[in-house]
């Protein structure tokens, strides 16, 4: 049975009949994701620049750190991330049931267009002074109304193309995808439940307080990482490692066995982010043991991604945009070592509130995240424009070292700038006395901030290589596909 | 009992429910004790809701990010108390919304911040940061200096606060302007004994008569924090319990 489900989405069978998909929605969110992704990488590079020379917030309160920060976070997640996802989930779903979008042409353009839309006024929101106050939950009340709107269309369009499916089994991209869109509905419905000062104010405030707002808000974050960053991202893994290296997946078993636990163990996390603060001992102690036992399925999704490899290893060498996707399923490996040992009470004691989070955050988002996205990308483009291949393979080998730089970069200095904050919060001199001001620290953290943004520019560098690669993909006359 | 995958992954209804159910569970049994079990927010003598100015300060601090650099929640370790104070209890916080507990220290910790300083070291510092603190990151908020403070539903900012559980009395919204007026300007006419009444240790701002700005509003808001719990009240037994 497996081997059938398996077997059906590596192209070894022909469709019983032809089946027109629609791709051309899926065509925008992959022009949206390409431009977002820039956007979200500059932004970032700009507050990486501020952080480095203060100046550099120009004292406008649409330029300051505070409020484009959320510009960078929600354009990384939610607009570049989020573009990625409607496009692969709604390419991959009518692939593996066989069956065109559920809802039609309007509908999946309404969701295109008002996602875009949502995404252009939270940004704009932000720089203009409208926030929740929430960490990645920053839209007021009227927008997040919006997006529950957009968001219930999507449900439909994908719920509705798995059922008429003419495919007798879901395959497990789909079992991801269906759980993130789940989730992300609970978590944005309880997390966003807010009071309105007036029907014409955008200002709310939250019906929660304090402790309670603090749990809630974790539960949604952590989760947001758990469901939005790990598992739809973890559905995109499912199809394109094997699409590209031509094998099924390494186990079916392990794919039931990892879902179910990483979906079950996931919404526990949350407190680790709230070690030794006012949140009750017994909610602490309960994040940091599922943390730690999420690693098993973590590692689950990590070890049937790189053994779908087996035996096509030497497509590594050829195929740089499957150096991508192994590559991100390295770097999702490590991420879900390091968060887990980072959920330890006493490992949190020294990294929380240092920059050593930021780091592990990129490390998932950029190593993760945006490399499995790559990946995606450069299978996706030459298909859906009908070309014979990319533009340039030499310019993807290219994309791929100068973003590996520029992660590695990223992330080692953030280690030793982290660590080394934690330390000086905590270091005490000969006398009993702390050591250090603050501003000590903040002083000693300056070179590595300086290679920190260096490396962000890496990031930077690489996706405009790949843009350009992208449009000399869809323009250049090299890439016509001859019709046999 | 039990289900063949099978079966499952060929019926998407099935399947969402199962993956509800699952995700459930985690949510439902860490969330509902927290507002159920009568010890996870300790009373404490002291704590009550913001004054008018202090709000609309709050909603200040809210809107320009601060809480994306500075945390306001010190934790029980030593180091943290020694630099910052008193590790914050739940009370302190429970009539934020949202909290501003935040996650990462660009910047010092601000729980305890208020009485740290003088009004015009916050004034300055706000201004110009590098001023005061040549090491500092912070940019600089001085057109919060030039920026007048939108009062015109302010007993509607209230009201709302009162809908989600904040303990606001008919005669704290009914009075709202005027204590907004009388913390921010020292030299009006207005009565800040009436105001300190309603909302103990809050501290005046020498805000400019008949117009205060949204500078004004944020230092009477960093000036509260963490000094509105009655230390001398609480018992070491009764925290460790």
């Amino acid at each position: 049975m497996s081997d059938v489900m398996m077997d059906g989405f590596v192209g070894t069978h022909a469709p019983a009949r032809a089946v027109v998909y629609n791709d051309n929605v899926v065509k925008k969110f992959t022009i949206a994701t390409i431009f977002w992704a820039v956007v979200a990488f500059l932004v970032g590079v700009v507050l990486a620049l501020e952080l480095c020379w203060p100046e550099l917030n120009l004292g406008f309160s649409f330029t300051n750190f505070g409020r484009l920060r959320p510009v960078h976070t929600s354009g990384a997640i939610f607009a570049f991330g989020g573009s990625a996802l409607f496009a692969t989930s709604f390419y991959i779903v009518q692939r593996t049931c066989r069956t065109r979008l559920f809802g039609g042409e309007a509908m999946a353009n309404f969701i295109f267009w008002g996602y875009q839309f949502f995404i252009v006024m939270a940004a704009l929101s932000y720089v203009m002074g409208y926030s929740q106050g929430q960490e990645y939950a920053e839209p007021e009340w009227h927008l997040d109304l919006f997006l529950t709107v957009i968001w219930v269309s999507y449900a439909v369009v994908y719920i509705g193309t798995v059922l008429k499916r003419e495919e007798p089994h879901i395959y497990v991209s789909n079992w991801f995808y269906m759980a993130f869109i789940l989730t992300i509905a609970v978590l944005h419905l309880v997390n966003n439940v807010a009071m309105p000062v007036s029907v014409f104010s955008a200002k709310s405030y939250s019906a929660y307080s304090g402790v309670q707002n603090a749990l809630i808000q974790w539960w949604y974050g952590h989760n947001a990482v758990g469901f939005f960053l790990t598992a739809a991202f973890l559905g995109m893994m499912y199809y394109f490692i094997p699409k590209q290296a031509g094998r099924p997946v390494y186990s079916y078993r392990l794919s039931v066995v990892h879902f179910w636990s990483l979906v079950f163990m996931y919404i526990w996390a949350g407190p680790h982010h709230l070690h030794y603060t006012s949140l009750p001992d017994w909610a602490q102690t309960l994040g940091m043991v599922f943390s730690i036992v999420l690693w098993m399925p973590s590692w689950g999704g990590m070890i049937n991604g790189l053994m779908t490899l087996s035996g096509a290893w030497d497509k590594l060498r050829t195929d740089p945009a499957l150096r991508f996707t192994v590559t991100s399923v390295g770097f999702y490996g490590m991420s879900t070592f390091e968060g887990p040992v980072m959920s330890i009470r006493s490992v949190n004691s020294l990294s929380h509130y240092t920059d050593w989070t930021i780091g592990h955050v990129h490390s998932g988002a950029l190593g993760w995240v945006a490399f499995v996205s790559f990946g995606a990308l450069y299978y996706l483009v030459p298909n859906l424009w009908k070309r014979s291949g990319m533009y340039s393979t030499k310019l993807i080998s290219w994309h791929y070292w100068v973003a590996t730089m520029g992660i590695v970069l990223y992330i080692t200095s953030l280690w030793v700038a982290g660590i080394m904050q934690g330390l000086m919060w905590r270091a005490y001199d000969q006398f009993g006395f702390l050591q250090y001001s603050f501003s000590e620290s903040v002083n000693a953290v300056h070179p590595y901030y300086v290679i920190r943004m260096l490396g962000g520019l890496l990031f930077l560098t690489g996706a405009l290589i790949m843009v350009y690669n992208m449009v000399m993909t869809v323009y250049s006359s090299t890439t016509e596909r001859r019709e046999v | 009992m039990f289900i063949r995958h099978e079966t499952i992954e060929k019926n998407a209804i099935l399947m969402l429910v199962l993956t509800l159910i699952t995700i459930s569970i985690g949510g439902i049994v860490e969330i509902i004790p927290n507002f159920t079990i009568e010890t996870t927010i300790e009373p404490v003598k002291g704590v009550r809701p913001y004054s008018p100015l202090e709000l609309m300060g709050r909603n200040i601090y809210i809107r320009e990010g601060c809480y994306l650099c500075h945390s306001q929640q010190i934790r029980a370790l030593k180091d943290e108390v020694e630099r910052y104070g008193h590790y914050s209890l739940a009370a302190e916080s429970q009539y934020d919304h949202p909290f501003q507990w935040g996650s990462k220290r660009i910047g010092p910790d601000l729980a305890r911040v208020g009485g740290k300083y003088s009004n015009d070291w916050h004034y300055a510092h706000l201004i110009h940061p590098q001023a005061l603190v040549p090491e500092s990151l912070m940019p600089r908020y001085a057109f919060l200096a030039e920026t007048p403070l939108e009062t015109k539903i302010l007993d509607k900012h209230l009201k709302a606060n009162r809908t989600v559980g904040v303990p606001y009395t008919d005669e704290d919204i009914a009075n709202a302007k005027k204590d907004l007026e009388a913390q921010a300007n020292p030299e009006a006419d207005t009565d800040f004994e009436a105001t300190l009444k309603r909302y103990p240790k809050a501290i005046q701002v020498p805000g400019k008569p008949g117009e205060p700005t949204e500078l004004d509003a944020l230092v009477a808001y960093l000036q509260v924090l963490g000094t509105m719990a009655d230390f001398s009240s609480v018992t070491p037994e009764q925290l460790n319990r």
